[in-house]
């Protein structure tokens, strides 16, 4: 029977064929559309799980985060720190180097930070205890960043796991520090009036400007200069770096310690900026998260800015969500899930179309 | 052969977004035929060929088998159909012995029992004539036993059409009289066989009849017994074209490149490279002939600071002698430290003696060119990395077997590839994009290059543009020593004739040349002399204007297969 059906002439339902030239236009056309086909049908969900309704789901979605002037800064704040995180990631990715240890490299940063709010707070003037914070905190994340890399370049260990495991280094480094710096065994430090960033405006606005100019920096260091040209020849072939005299373990290192070593400021500005104290969770899988900007990103320091704010936007939006509608925490995630699913889905359809068979061939 | 049609297909189109590989293909195969598939490298053979194997689904058309009209979906379709591909590149297992290859992925009710699998294999072999070692392990296999192997596995499944794509590529000129003989026998035995070339001289020596595509395009069919190769060439490339390597007595050749006694183990602790010693010379082509995998790729990269050398030495002669002395190589300090060692005269012949001078006035000195070499300077390239081979300011050029493995980086465009061997220049810690964009210009439009634009990545360039672009890049910096491996793989006729024209052009201007070939017809044609290798040992250096194919074929197989090619041929 097998051989018979096998026998007549049968074109598939449909076929996949590779587009060829896109304009860039309808390619964001496409990338927008799966954004709000990605919201709708997340409100639909909303509908059927907790039976809110949709304008209600998309109104608190956009109140949460576009309700009050407070909510807009949280909102830029919180793309800032995201867009920070991913912005060093992003040049060891370029490298094709797989960091997974942002979530620790950015954990070191404050916890050096701390550290130093630790040892020298009533000893000197705040305004040398902020360099010093800075400059502890940038070879914190350079040594989280150098690690991994020295290991990769040497004996080309896998950079993915050693990232990784350093993350828990990281967390229970912390954790040892808490315990050893609050004798009543409380394990919280609270709020440390020491260290602190000037502000400008208000807490956040200092912060976010950082952050702009590091991306700023970073576009032309990867664009621009004899390293970021290294780094890309690396990432594009090991063999032709070296074919080309490039010293490839020299690259990797220098890479890794300028990724950890951005890492190390952000982990700063949190501390010094923002948070003023530190726990185990403090960075809250931004380290994670901000893997998946930067691949949406595309490891370009500016659309970078545009992934982390809708990843911002979900985070925050969602947040509200469960407060109004009274759900589980899960909820955010399951939003998050969805919309970045369509998004990195969506590329599917940018570079490939499906032809269908025709209704002629009857 | 018979007059019973055993495939044909009709009006077969295939695109691949906007590159349409196959436009509206016939083709037509009777049983026991054998039918030599010709066309230049993209004019759509494989992809063909492919559809008929099940890899790719058809946009447009029909296949028909024996008559009736069939649609393969998958390879497994084709099994069905007793259609079998061996493809350019070999799917198999190197783990598994060859029956175990062979019986992969059959589907029987039966238990495997090994033992009736390679009697099975040896029962084929015996019928056909091959020689093979059903238990052997593939990692153990040379390329043309792994060939077998392939072949077998088709045959195990009884196909009755056999498609070999470019089966010749990776033999030496003995194993394809074998592999030729093996058709022939199947032939007799009622085979229909598809071949895919575009060695004219094949064509002629085993096919029934040519299909000739162009651009994806069915051009002809002919019988290969009245069509001349002149005429086939026509039809392959669609113009008249005069096809001759012009070679041109070396002019005042002197040792460029000697290596002495070279020695190189790989990683896992086996010799590349054993005690390899001969000499390069300017102004000539050095042919490098062997069977892939003898040690050509480690004895560029040896040479050109990519491999490491465990004994030996490799000498650049730098032709100095005369020759002003610049800072470009020599650092101030060096410059000094030569100076005082005497190696150095003035124009008029006196000795250059720094002592007592002001740093300011031997730069002035230097600059000027006042300053020139005794002698040519001899340097020992062995233990240097690239990086240093350059800055001691050998001018040395490297065309890689694997172009984007090596060579190139295949998600950057043009230009930033063209900077990969000029970034460093300038103390700037920004790139300078100018010159190498200049420098791109004028390679895209000297050599024809067809891109969009320099802006495009280099892995979306068909293979023969990606290899201008290198070989583009490698030519700019008027080498001294010019080393290409299998520059011309994957090129079509005209590309490959314009390769080589670059390659005499090199020679003219006084490079020594090393050329890693596979087509014997063209190392005997191209090349002054021809180094031939065999399992990492030279086996011969031979006069390339007297030496004969089978001369040299018989030197890459030296120390294995000699007793089997004969019994073949007997």
């Amino acid at each position: 029977m097998k051989k018979e059906k096998m026998n007549e002439p049968k074109e598939p339902l449909f076929h996949v064929l590779k587009r060829a030239n896109v304009p860039a236009w309808q390619t964001w056309v496409i990338r927008l559309s799966a954004i709000v086909v990605s919201i709708l049908i997340c409100s639909l969900l909303a509908f059927l799980i907790i039976g809110a309704s949709p304008l209600k789901f998309l109104g608190a979605l956009f109140d949460g985060t576009f309700g009050t002037s407070l909510r807009i800064w949280k909102l830029l704040k919180g793309t800032a720190i995201l867009a920070g995180i991913s912005l060093a990631l992003v040049p060891a990715f370029r490298m094709h180097f797989w960091n997974t240890g942002a979530e620790g490299q950015v954990l070191i940063g404050m916890l050096a930070a701390v550290a130093c709010i630790m040892a020298f707070r009533d000893t000197i003037p705040n305004g040398l205890l902020v360099v010093i914070m800075l400059i502890a905190s940038v070879l914190a994340g350079m040594l989280w960043g150098f690690i991994p890399a020295f290991f990769k370049a040497n004996w080309n260990t896998n950079e993915t796991l050693f990232t990784l495991m350093l993350n828990y280094v990281a967390t229970y480094l912390v954790k040892y520090f808490l315990i050893k710096w609050t004798p009543n065994g409380s394990s919280t430090i609270g709020r440390l009036k020491y260290g602190m960033l000037p502000t400008i405006l208000n807490d956040y606005l200092l912060v976010i400007l950082v952050i702009i100019v590091m991306v700023a920096i970073m576009h032309v260091y990867l664009n621009y200069s004899k390293h970021g040209y290294e780094i890309s020849v690396v990432g594009g072939s090991v063999n032709t770096a070296r074919y080309i005299g490039i010293n490839v373990k020299k690259v990797i290192i220098r890479t890794m310690c300028v990724s950890g070593a951005i890492c190390g400021i952000v982990g700063f500005l949190i501390v010094s900026g923002l948070d003023h104290s530190i726990t185990a969770e403090s960075v809250g899988g931004q380290g994670f998260t901000a893997i998946m900007v930067a691949w949406m990103a595309n490891f370009n320091p500016i659309l970078l800015l545009f992934s982390s704010f809708l990843v911002a936007f979900l985070n925050q939006g969602s947040g509200e969500i469960q407060t109004v509608f009274n759900v589980s925490d899960a909820f955010p995630s399951i939003v998050i899930g969805i919309v970045l699913f369509f998004v990195i889905g969506c590329e599917f359809f940018i570079n490939y179309r499906i032809v269908f068979r025709k209704k002629e061939d009857k | 052969m018979t007059n019973n049609v055993k495939l044909e297909l009709k009006g077969i189109s295939k695109t691949f977004g906007s590159i349409k590989a196959n436009t509206k293909v016939d083709l037509k195969l009777h049983e026991g035929e054998i039918l030599a598939i010709l066309g230049e490298n993209g004019s759509g053979k494989t992809t063909l060929m492919n559809m008929i194997a099940g890899i790719y689904f058809p946009d447009e058309g029909q296949i028909f088998i024996d008559g009736k009209e069939v649609t393969i979906h998958s390879p497994k379709d084709a099994y069905n159909y007793k259609i079998g591909m061996i493809h350019q590149h070999f799917k198999l297992v190197d783990v598994f012995s060859a029956s175990e290859n062979i019986v992969l992925g059959v589907e029987t009710k039966a238990k495997y029992d090994i033992n009736e699998v390679n009697d099975a294999v040896a029962a084929i072999a015996e019928r056909y004539g091959f020689i093979i070692d059903p238990k052997k392990k593939v990692h153990e296999m040379s390329v043309s036993e792994k060939q077998t192997v392939e072949i077998i596995k088709v045959l195990y499944r009884g196909a009755d059409i056999l498609i070999l794509d470019e089966p010749t590529a990776v033999l030496t000129p003995q194993e394809i009289d074998k592999l030729f003989s093996v058709l022939r026998k199947m032939k007799e035995d009622g085979k229909s066989i598809i071949i895919i070339t575009h060695k004219l001289n094949e064509v002629k020596a085993i096919s029934d009849n040519v299909t000739v595509l162009l651009k994806g395009k069915y051009v002809d069919t002919v019988k290969t017994a009245d069509s001349t190769e002149s005429q086939l060439t026509e039809l392959m490339v669609g113009k008249k074209v005069t096809l001759n390597i012009d070679r041109t007595e070396p002019n005042n050749p002197t040792d460029r490149l000697v290596v002495d006694n070279l020695c190189s183990t790989n990683e896992e602790g086996i010799a590349t490279l054993d005690h390899i010693s001969f000499t390069a010379r300017s102004g000539e082509i050095l042919g490098i002939a062997g069977i892939a995998g003898s040690g050509q790729k480690e004895l560029l990269e040896a040479i050109a600071g990519l491999q490491k050398i465990d004994a030996g030495t490799v000498l650049f002669n730098n032709p100095k002698k005369d020759k002003p002395v610049t800072y470009i190589h020599k650092s101030y300090k060096k410059v000094c430290q030569l100076a005082s060692e005497g190696k150095f005269h003035y124009e008029d012949g006196t000795k250059v003696d720094f002592t007592g001078m002001k740093k300011k006035d031997i730069v002035a000195l230097v600059n000027d060119g006042k300053v020139l070499f005794n002698e040519d300077e001899v340097i020992d390239l062995r233990d240097k990395t690239p990086l240093e081979i350059r800055e001691l300011g050998v001018r040395l050029s490297f065309v890689p077997e694997d172009r984007l493995g090596m060579g190139l980086v295949g998600s950057m465009d043009i230009t930033n590839n063209m900077m990969l061997r000029s970034y460093r220049k300038g103390k700037s810690f920004l790139l300078n994009r100018k010159n190498p964009e200049a420098l791109a210009e004028e390679i895209v439009h000297d050599l024809e290059v067809v891109t969009p634009s320099i802006k495009t990545p280099v892995r979306r360039l068909s293979g023969g543009n990606i290899q201008k672009v290198l070989v583009g890049r490698e030519i700019s910096y008027a080498p001294k020593v010019f080393m290409a491996a299998y520059p011309v793989r994957g090129l079509d006729i005209n590309s490959s004739y314009m390769i080589y024209n670059l390659l005499n052009k090199q020679k003219e201007s006084g490079a020594a040349i090393l050329f890693v070939g596979e087509d014997l017809d063209v190392l005997l044609e191209l090349s002054d002399r021809i180094l031939v290798i065999n399992a990492g040992k030279v086996t011969g250096i031979v006069d390339a204007r007297t030496t004969t194919k089978e001369e040299v074929g018989l030197l890459m197989t030296k120390h294995e297969g000699i007793n089997e090619t004969k019994e073949v041929q007997a």
